[in-house]
């Protein structure tokens, strides 16, 4: 099974990389960009096939290590 | 003193770490690798130190936080037993759920590696008895992501508990914008968990301890942890 874990930082932390990433992509032309929150994707493949199952092991890993729950919500999808 | 030094794979500073405690104490610490346990027999203080553990992978600190010899670190922390970390040790403390808050990117995006000014907010603590309140020092600092951020109600309580007790402050002692290098939340530099023996900070005193290095600023910190110990004792 291939899931994926996307991390993200939540709304009122400061995210000075965004800022950066946003400011280059105006310097840039780049036509219409608001703002700019930059995160992180894991793609992880699972063994098994209980897609239940896959869910709570990935909020376990997210809960752990993935996720600092202080400053990043997460969202757990499995794929196929 | 008996401390106990960590070791992780990417850590730098240990044996910065080891001298100044050494220095203090006149005992030689103990290294103790990550994947250990437990701490040696008799261990007074932990030291997890500075230096850029698992390459800052994840998120700084996060895997080291993790670590086998954490649970033990945790375990000597709940008994009461002291516990300093500094730069990447601050961090990894943050990530282990030992001091609260976090420390993220630095708000002008840059590793910025030199000396700055603390004051010292409070005499009355174990990581602090070596200084006077208010006196202001001279540490190193070397680091991308040291701006401390925790949500309102734990600044708070920070604050309201006399928790801060290191400030980034200009050279005279004003804590400003301007010398709060990092954008760290209400200047800080170091904090203590609730119990008052658990300190993470950002700047490294341990590389000002002696005259070779210019200053000696540092020495306070171990000075203090040698005497709460035999003041203890």
């Amino acid at each position: 099974m291939k899931a994926r874990v996307t991390v993200t930082l939540k709304s009122g932390i400061l995210d000075p990389q965004g800022k950066a990433i946003e400011g280059a992509l105006k310097s840039l032309g780049v036509d219409g960009v608001a703002s700019v929150r930059q995160g992180k994707v894991f793609d992880i493949e699972l063994s098994g096939s209980d897609k239940a199952k896959a869910e709570a092991a990935l909020k376990d890993a997210a809960d752990k290590l993935l996720a600092n729950t202080v400053i990043e919500n997460y969202r757990v999808e499995v794929l196929s | 003193m008996k401390s106990a030094v960590l070791v992780f794979p990417g850590i730098n500073r240990e044996r910065d770490m080891a001298r100044a405690l050494k220095l203090a104490s006149g005992h030689q610490a103990a290294m103790v690798w990550h994947a250990e346990t437990s701490l040696p027999k008799g261990t007074d203080l932990v030291v997890v130190p500075g230096g850029f553990s698992y390459g800052d992978y994840l998120r700084c600190g996060a895997i080291a936080a993790r670590a086998p010899v954490m649970d033990a670190v945790r375990a000597f922390a709940a008994d009461g037993g002291l516990v300093l970390g500094v730069c990447n040790g601050f961090q990894i403390l943050c990530e282990a759920g030992l001091l609260p808050g976090v420390l993220m990117r630095n708000a002008r995006l840059k590793f910025i590696c030199r000396d700055v000014h603390m004051r010292v907010e409070r005499s009355d603590t174990a990581f602090t008895r070596g200084y006077n309140a208010g006196q202001i020092i001279r540490v190193p600092v070397a680091h991308g992501e040291g701006n401390y951020e925790a949500d309102e109600e734990t600044l708070k309580r920070l604050e309201g508990e006399g928790r801060v007790l290191y400030r980034y402050c200009s050279p005279q002692g004003v804590v400003d914008e301007p010398a709060n290098i990092n954008g760290a939340a209400h200047s800080i530099a170091g904090i203590v968990n609730e119990r008052g023996n658990v300190l993470g900070m950002m700047p490294h005193p341990e590389n000002h301890v002696e005259d070779i290095m210019g200053c000696t600023d540092g020495r306070g910190l171990f000075a203090g942890l040698v005497a709460h110990l035999e003041h203890a004792a």
